[in-house]
């Protein structure tokens, strides 16, 4: 437990956004995890990439399953709504508040046991769905609220504490997100906020289910040598694939396109995500081309980082569905409900 | 700009800001921004911590150790400290350290056993001190527990110095003042009152085998107007003060003009008040922002009804029938810097008394200028800025004599530095052979997110003093204004201290760089970023560091990047999180204490006691 709460005490230098809130106003409450955990570095850049869009806490909605990254939640946007589901259901759980309320921007927090076992259903289902949602997985590896057991993401010869190698083949989240045609894939590194930060941004303007895998390493159960999943290896075996930048609507964004085949991908909301970088003959819109690449570079042990892929073409839950443009919290009772005789009428319209 | 973009524009050769040394002792003693401020360098985060435990008289005996008159200070000092505090720099009002420093004099309980021995067989040596005010007693503080005998000389009957004739007694109570004083002089001061020294070489001719110079700067500056000797009731101020505190005057006229605006010209319209002033104008040359005042010693004259104008250089006395009858003055436009004026007009002022505070200096028409002792052309003596030593061995200067008017802290810690040179001059030491400052750090972990210290911030304001009723205050001279902090105040005041000497002490081959302590910081002091010119980084840090007063404390390259971690000191509140979130104790939070040689070690124990 931390000894005090964080002083309010803040730098003068300290920015307010579109809102009039600083950075400060988007914190939650003090994390207990472990010190020196990925996850609370993934909270920080959380923290920085919503203030940076000028998200109004109230319309934020947070969903988690367990695991120590199912905590996390907790730390950040106090003023946001919240759920805390059971172990692998935070994406049923989001399915629903978002079919009852698509106005709110989801926010999904889970961790490669919640998402990649117990929750790996769930999960792919919220893919096809296209279910407008964050969904980041503080990937480390192991278990790490019930003391460090291999998750299903860990490598193959990974070793735990104990200098048992893993023998079973990992979930890759990012491989699997290719080929079940999630519209948003990027993986990124807890200690790399720099690359982190916009691609949460993109994320959360996208038009649909945007997944992002976070190496975020388990400082207690999974920081040895032998780990795949340490911050030494990953940095040691961490590659930028991509480079990108994320562009608020209505920004001038001629000047940063042109350069090394860069491509840039305009969001439904009018922002713009600008691949500055990319690796000779990669298109980041090209689903087959990604996932070759990532095979090529998985075989050499390589872990690639970036926003990977993206199509902004695909629709939404709701556009498949055909809901109305307004949140179904707000269609008056009785058209939602419209009663027995109405539903007695629509049977006949089966028969 | 990214980091890669500042790393392109800068080829490698080598490293570009040099790892902090934090073996040096001023490192971390300058992070005391308190402490550093100070001329007798009191370890004042200590204090403040003993007096929220309660412990008045650790906390006293802390404070005496440095700066020898805690309750007298705690009351007159110029706190150069409080500007420099960092919680001014966070919310605008420093602690009241001052203040604090009273209330452990306040609440003390018995000392006299806790002070050091006085040896009964002394060591032979007899030193003569010239003026019985902080210097002198400083000399004496320090030498008596060593077996020296010293012969104190002053001019007046009473002792303090400054301290007595210059400071009213409304702000320095007669039994504060004489409680430290004593204190010193009942270790076995050698006093000699009502002798002044008429004769430095007749002084010399009996034999000291050092003597010390604390004779202050005893006289006040002359305006040399049209009229100014053809009546007397134009007073030089210090003068008069001096007068009104050996109970020579006791009355005033009702208009009272006081020339200057320092703090001399405050003490003297506000013992206008209580004299029997009614209209009571301070006559101030430039305006506001550069006067010589404290702006707490203007507050409190203005609280009073004195009336303060600006902008009047004063032109005559104007004298009729051998009478004063006021004084004509031009008035002043200046511009912004108060570099250059142009006159308005001339106008005239009523005045019954007319007080002259523009400054003193010090004056030796005694000290016969063929003994070696060396003088500049301003009459002053020549004096070492480190040994405190004339330019003739074994005489030596300080307080308000060596350099002009300072204040009492300064002239405290000159009769420390004297103390050194003096015993080392008796020794046949060199008195350039000086122990240099040392340090002792001592973590502050308990356990797992426990620390021996109150590392949370509290965001409570400034207390405000509290003063006796204006109409209760000038029924007699020696009322004293401030009534201290009640107990309620200093448990909020103590609570603003943010431990400055709690060291972030920083180990970077622990660190394996997950960010944690970056992340919780909550004024952005942490980065790790690579190797660059301070300058850049500066503008590159998790948040700017503009103070340039301030240090970056930066490591050598950390093990996994090679990217440096760099701290900047300036608004760091000491609250521990960086290291708590640490899990590798790369960070550790460790009480910093500031060895400071005084001319023998103490035989006393040390009053450091843990937080
Ligand atoms: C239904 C159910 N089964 C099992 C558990 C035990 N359990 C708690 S957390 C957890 C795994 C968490 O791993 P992960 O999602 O990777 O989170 P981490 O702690 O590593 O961040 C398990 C199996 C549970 N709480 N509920
Ligand atoms: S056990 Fe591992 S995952 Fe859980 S808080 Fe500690 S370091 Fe983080
Ligand atoms: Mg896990």
């Amino acid at each position: 437990m931390p000894s005090i709460t964080k002083p309010v005490a803040v730098h003068p230098s300290l920015k307010r956004n579109e809102l009039g809130l600083t950075v400060r106003d988007y914190e939650g409450s003090m994390s207990t995890l472990c010190a020196g955990c990925g996850h609370d570095s993934i909270t920080a850049a959380l923290v920085r990439a919503i203030w940076e869009l000028s998200l109004p806490p109230h319309m934020i909605a947070k969903l988690s399953g367990i695991g120590c990254s199912s905590k996390t939640p907790a730390y950040f946007v106090s003023g946001a709504h919240g759920f805390n589901s059971a172990h692998g259901r935070m994406a049923p759980i989001a399915t629903g508040a978002n079919a009852a309320n698509r106005e709110l921007t989801y926010i999904g927090i889970s961790g490669d046991g919640d998402s990649l076992s117990i929750g790996l259903g769930h999960m792919c289902h919220a893919i096809r769905r296209n279910l407008r949602i964050l969904y980041v997985i503080e990937n480390n590896g192991v278990y790490g609220l019930t003391k460090g057991q291999f998750s299903a993401s860990a490598d193959l010869g990974s070793r735990s504490k104990r200098k048992e190698a893993n023998r079973m083949a990992p979930i890759d989240p990012v491989s699997l997100g290719l080929s079940l045609g999630a519209t948003f894939i990027a993986r990124g590194f807890s200690g790399d906020k720099e690359q982190l930060v916009p691609i949460l941004k993109a994320a959360m303007t996208h038009r649909g289910f945007a997944l992002v895998d976070v190496i975020s390493p388990c400082v207690t159960f999974n920081d040895h040598e032998g780990s795949t999943k340490s911050y030494l290896h990953v940095r040691q075996q961490a590659r930028a694939a991509t480079e990108t930048d994320f562009v608020a609507p209505a920004t001038e964004i001629l000047a940063t396109i042109g350069k090394n085949g860069a491509v840039n991908v305009t969001m439904h909301d009018g922002s713009t995500v600008s691949f500055k970088g990319v690796p000779p003959d990669y298109d980041p819109t090209d689903r087959e081309k990604v996932f070759s690449f990532m095979q090529e570079r998985y075989g050499k042990g390589e872990i690639v980082t970036g926003l990977l892929y993206i199509d902004e073409t695909v629709p939404d839950l709701h556009e498949m569905s055909d809901t109305p443009d307004t949140a179904l919290i707000k269609v008056p009772y009785e058209k939602l409900c419209p009663g027995s005789s109405a539903l007695e009428k629509l049977q006949e319209d089966f028969r | 700009m990214g980091w890669a973009a500042v790393l392109r524009l800068m080829p490698w050769g080598g490293p570009r800001l040099k790892p902090t040394n934090t073996d040096d002792p001023n490192y971390f003693h300058k992070v005391v921004d308190c402490q550093w401020a100070c001329p007798a360098h009191t370890n004042v985060p200590e204090y403040i911590r003993l007096i929220a435990q309660g412990r008045y008289t650790d906390a006293y005996l802390l404070n005496r150790e440095s700066n020898v008159f805690p309750a007298i200070l705690g009351r007159t000092c110029d706190r150069p400290c409080e500007p420099a505090c960092r919680r001014g720099r966070l919310d605008g009002k420093p602690v009241a350290i001052c203040r604090l420093k009273r209330v452990a004099a306040d609440h003390r309980g018995e000392i006299g056993h806790l002070l050091p021995e006085i040896p009964k067989t002394k060591n032979g040596k007899r030193i003569a001190c010239i003026g019985a005010g902080p210097a002198s007693l400083t000399v004496a503080n320090d030498l008596l527990p060593l077996g020296y005998e010293i012969v104190m000389f002053d001019k007046n009957d009473k002792p303090g110095g400054l301290m007595r004739t210059n400071i009213p007694a409304f702000r320095l109570p007669e039994k504060v003042l004489m409680e430290e004083v004593e204190m010193i002089l009942n270790m076995g001061v050698d006093i000699r009152y009502n002798s002044p020294v008429t004769s430095m070489k007749a002084l010399l001719d009996q034999g000291f085998d050092a003597i010390f110079v604390g004779s202050g700067a005893p006289r006040g500056k002359e305006l040399e107007l049209p009229g100014r000797h053809d009546t007397d009731r134009i007073h030089i101020g210090i003068d008069w003060l001096e007068s009104i505190a050996f109970g020579h005057i006791d009355s005033v006229g009702e208009k009272v003009l006081i020339i200057g605006v320092g703090n001399t010209a405050m003490d003297c319209c506000r013992s206008s008040c209580r004299l029997g002033g009614k209209d009571i104008k301070v006559m101030a040359r430039r305006p506001r922002g550069f006067f010589k005042a404290s702006a707490w010693e203007l507050d409190d004259a203005e609280e009073e009804g004195v009336e303060i104008l600006i902008n009047h250089a004063p032109k005559r006395f104007v004298i009729e029938d051998g009478k004063l009858k006021g004084m004509e003055f031009e008035r002043l436009e200046w511009d912004k810097a108060a570099k250059n004026s142009k006159t308005i007009d001339t106008i005239f002022l009523p005045a019954d008394d007319v007080i002259l505070a523009i400054g003193q200096e010090n004056a030796f028409p005694w000290f016969e200028r063929d003994l070696g002792v060396e003088f500049n052309k301003w009459e002053e003596p020549v004096v070492d800025q480190v040994t405190m030593m004339s330019s003739r061995p074994g005489i030596f200067f300080g307080g308000d004599s060596a350099f002009g008017p300072k204040n009492i802290i300064w002239a405290v810690e000159h009769g420390h530095q004297a103390a050194i040179s003096i015993h080392n001059y008796c020794e046949g030491l060199s008195v350039t052979e000086r122990l240099a400052q040392g340090q002792n750090l001592v973590s502050q972990k308990m356990g797992l997110g426990q620390w021996s210290y109150h590392n949370d911030y509290n965001p409570a304001a400034r207390q405000k003093m509290q003063h006796v009723d204006l109409e209760w205050r000038f029924q007699q001279i020696n009322i004293e204004v401030e009534l201290g902090f009640s107990a309620e105040q200093t448990a909020r005041e103590v609570q603003r201290c943010l431990n400055c000497d709690i060291q972030t002490v920083f180990y970077p081959a622990r660190c394996i760089e997950c960010d944690a302590c970056i992340d919780i910081c909550p004024l952005l002091c942490l980065t790790m970023a690579p190797d660059a010119e301070e300058e850049q980084l500066r503008q590159h840090l998790s948040a700017p560091a503009t103070n340039l007063d301030q240090a970056l404390y930066a490591s050598t390259p950390l093990p996994q990047t090679k990217r440096l971690m760099l701290k900047d000191e300036d608004l760091c509140v000491h609250c521990g999180l960086c290291a708590e979130r640490c899990p590798t104790s790369a960070w550790d939070m460790q009480k910093f204490e500031l060895q400071i040689p005084y001319a023998a070690e103490s035989t006393t124990e040390k009053s450091c006691v843990p937080a």
